[in-house]
């Protein structure tokens, strides 16, 4: 009996042991939003990247000092100026095992082409993609693209066969709320591979033990686990429950510091945080003056000249931001520091502004905010709210949860918002492709200017890196005296995270677990 | 004869409520920490020079500054400010004039409604008896706080978002009176069953005096009790509940805050140190249901001491 007893004893021991141990090298990782679909080419947006960078993989990608590395391709050169040839590694598995050729790479550029997807206008200059045999892809693109690497790095690439069997042939139509497979499950040929996906609670990623590369961390698994209030977050990652925070609330940052068991941090974040007004609606959806005095250039400045940027850099983001003058940052092509710096903040010329735009008296608008997307988003639009009833325009605000907000910005239903911008691309170009040109997909303040039209064009096409440089000089400043967009400030963002837990922290906020390690 | 000569004054001093009331210490002290609230939150404008809801008048350098009596406060704002530098005791009370007539409003609401259903079941009774309090059964089986997320949620569905704004306070008192109506059917009708068979009761059917007269004229007064006294507790349960839904973020809009809507901005500055932006109306949300609480414990052992 007794003997039994003890078999029984050691066999519990045994199990609680063995059990613990799988557990033990779990990384639980949380942000204020979540990512918004799995569908790597359904949206265009930080989080959704984020998570798809750890299970979907590019030809080429970025690696943690931010120069492009190869990933799926192994080599590649350019055999005319606009043919493109990518020599593909041989040993890449998806994580169902099947391998990935040359097919599922041109499926998936032809796939992020479609209409319903948000990266596009990543490779709107690729004409032609095809196979030459099966692990080396040729690429044509209208003009000689000097940012073609850039752009490809952001394409992920799928399993055809998969998308054939699961009716994903299309990326899910997001911004018409489209439920597709693709956007609950994932199969790529990542580092890791998603286990449990529930939107908004616990995505489980999973070590993917097919992957091709070569293992640098020892992470079994990772939880994300959204959770939006901020105080929340914070308690949760004091108390242990969480290992990382990859937007660490800036207010909470010393008291997360003087903890022993955890760190901090910071760095310059490639993103700008800008308001957006729609300059060609004729009337505002919520104004009260039957017009739409965003149409006048002395309205857009006095709104820019009545924000006192080094209030909210302050107060709001405790010294955590820089201020902007252009929705771009220090390291992105065509970024100086002249075209940086802000108009002066000064209510009165504002007021007089106004006033000699025929608003003395001000108007009546709403601003809409996400509330869990960016660094303290809906009190920057508080402290707006603010500082432009002092100059007696009467702002309401709408703040509501990133999803809501960006699906219905892109519908346009938005007078006045705030939107944050990162360049992916490092090259000024991506800014204008999406932000200025006309009838782009985020140009939401419908800003539309010829000469910047022109200047695009050639910076997509243009080899002379003085003459593209020039032109994307030129751009800024038409865009920048237009004052098309109200520049914020530059964010810097702050990861926090048990001492034992090492996820390295990177410019464009993504994290690659893929070198993370837990001690 | 001597009865008439009494003004409205000598008739209170002389009742039984006036003397259990001077004698209890705690109805004293909570009635006046009351009159206090309440004058201060509906005469806000007399009381403080601050306008929370101006935004021009504030300014943002001004936020975060600590309650006058530690080291950095400043003089001119008692309690402090919050994050967007407004004072924060004048947008307590601005606020605690929102929870206050939200409360109000609906106790008023469920009690006109819960009376009203089980004073009528209780006097008819039959079928239309068991369906009402059939319904108070099912309803009580709901906690409340989630019966008033259901109708908030409902109400965010019908309701354009335009409106919504406006209509959110509406909303609040009917989605907070919903739900605890059922209280004031129950005891209405238990009441009104003892009543009934009385025979004032029967005296009145006998002459003829139509049903309607018969409720609400001579019935209902003798009810009274019992449903002040639920009110009364039902008055601090309705504030915590808007507060709770506020804090919960489907309250009132942020731009006109309540005392939840208070607590919620400032918890997320506990960690970093600014404490008196959530403490302050916390606090204050708790001396007011606390003192109306007090109240409605002293009204229940004076008024029904069937209760006891």
């Amino acid at each position: 009996m007794k003997s039994k007893n003890l078999v029984k004893f050691l066999i519990t021991i045994l199990f609680v042991f063995s059990s613990t141990q799988t557990f033990a090298n779990t990384i639980k990782w949380s942000m204020q939003g979540d990512s918004l679909t799995l569908d790597p080419h359904a949206q265009n947006e930080g989080p959704t990247t984020m998570v798809s960078r750890q299970i979907y993989e590019a030809l080429v990608t970025r690696g943690l000092d931010m120069s492009i590395g190869p990933q799926l391709a192994e080599s590649w050169e350019a055999t005319t100026p606009k043919t493109w040839k990518f020599n593909l590694r041989k040993d890449v598995k998806f994580s169902d095992g099947t391998p990935m050729t040359s097919e599922d790479v041109v499926f998936s550029i032809l796939r992020a082409q479609q209409r319903t997807s948000d990266f596009k206008e990543y490779i709107s200059t690729i004409t032609s993609v095809k196979a030459t045999d099966a692990y080396t892809v040729e690429i044509q693109t209208r003009e000689p693209n000097p940012i073609l690497l850039n752009q490809l790095s952001n394409i992920f690439v799928m399993s055809k066969k998969w998308c054939e069997e699961n009716f994903a042939m299309a990326p899910q139509n997001w911004d018409a709320g489209q439920e597709t497979f693709s956007a609950t499950n994932s199969m790529g040929t990542g580092p890791f591979k998603i286990t449990l996906r529930e939107p908004n609670t616990k995505t489980v990623f999973k070590k993917n033990s097919k992957w091709w590369g070569e293992v640098e961390h020892n992470i079994t698994e990772i939880h994300l686990l959204p959770i939006k209030n901020a105080a929340t977050r914070v308690a949760a990652l004091l108390s242990g429950e969480l290992d990382v925070v990859t937007d660490a609330p800036v207010q909470d940052l010393d008291r997360i510091r003087a903890s022993g068991a955890h760190k901090v941090q910071s760095t310059p974040q490639m993103r700008t945080i800008f308001l957006g007004m729609d300059q060609a609606a004729d009337q505002l959806r919520t104004g009260n003056t039957g017009d739409n005095p965003f149409k006048k250039k002395e309205v857009r400045q006095a709104l820019y000249q009545a924000i006192d940027i080094e209030a909210i850099k302050k107060k709001v983001m405790r010294g955590l931001s820089e201020p902007a003058g252009i929705i771009t940052f220090p390291g992105v092509t065509g970024y100086t520091k002249e075209l940086d710096e802000r108009l002066p903040y000064d209510v009165d010329a504002a007021k007089q502004l106004l006033a000699d735009a025929g608003y003395p008296d001000g108007f009546e608008v709403e601003l809409r905010c996400p509330n869990d997307r960016y660094v303290n988003d809906e009190a920057i639009c508080t402290a707006v709210v603010g500082m432009l009833g002092k100059i007696g325009v009467n702002v309401s605000l709408f703040a509501q949860t990133k999803s809501k907000h960006f699906k219905e910005l892109k519908d346009n239903q938005g007078d006045f918002y705030m939107l944050g911008w990162g360049v992916p691309t490092l090259d000024s170009h991506y800014v204008f492709h999406y932000l200025y040109e006309t009838g782009a997909s985020w140009n939401k303040v419908n800003f539309s200017d010829s000469e910047v039209d022109a200047a695009i064009r050639v910076m997509e096409g243009e080899v002379n890196l003085d003459k593209r440089n020039a032109a994307i000089a030129n751009a800024w400043k038409i865009v920048k005296d237009n004052i098309a967009y109200l520049p914020l400030h530059h964010q810097v963002i702050s990861w926090a995270s048990k001492r034992s837990v090492d996820v390295p922290i990177r410019p464009n906020n993504e994290p690659l677990f893929r070198f993370s390690n837990v001690r | 004869m001597d009865n008439k000569n009494l003004t409205l004054f000598n008739r209170i001093k002389d009742s039984d409520i006036y003397f259990s009331f001077i004698k209890s210490p705690t109805a004293i002290l909570s009635t006046l920490i009351l009159i206090i609230i309440f004058f201060c939150s509906f005469f806000v404008e007399l009381v403080t020079p601050y306008n929370p809801f101006d935004p021009s008048s504030l300014s943002l350098m001004e936020a975060f500054t600590p309650p006058s009596w530690t080291e950095e406060g400043l003089s001119k704002f008692i309690l402090g400010t919050d994050g967007q530098g407004r004072d924060m005791l004048a947008t307590i009370l601005y606020g605690s004039r929102i929870s206050l007539i939200v409360g109000f409003s609906a106790v008023i609401f469920a009690l006109v409604l819960g009376v009203g259903l089980g004073l009528s079941a209780g006097y008819f009774g039959g079928k239309y008896e068991m369906i009402v309090m059939r319904l108070t059964d099912v309803q009580l089986t709901v906690p409340s706080i989630l019966m008033a997320l259901l109708v908030d949620g409902i109400a965010r569905g019908i309701i354009s978002r335009e409106l919504h704004d406006e209509m959110a306070i509406y909303v609040l008192i009917f989605a907070i009176g919903i739900s605890e109506w059922p209280q004031f059917a129950r005891v209405s009708r238990a009441a009104t069953l003892v009543e009934k068979n009385k025979d004032y009761v029967s005296a009145s059917t006998i002459i003829g005096v139509s049903n309607i007269i018969i409720m609400f004229k001579h019935i209902l007064p003798n009810i009274m009790r019992p449903v002040l006294v639920i009110g009364t507790i039902g008055l601090a349960l309705a504030i915590i509940a808007e507060a709770t839904l506020s804090f919960l973020g489907v309250g009132v809009p942020p731009t006109t805050p309540s005392l939840g809507t208070l607590i919620r901005l400032g918890n997320d500055f506990l960690f970093s140190g600014e404490w008196w932006i959530t403490f302050f109306p916390a606090i204050f949300l708790v001396i007011l249901a606390f003192s109306i609480n007090l109240l409605g414990d002293w009204m229940r052992d004076t008024l029904n001491p069937k209760l006891n």
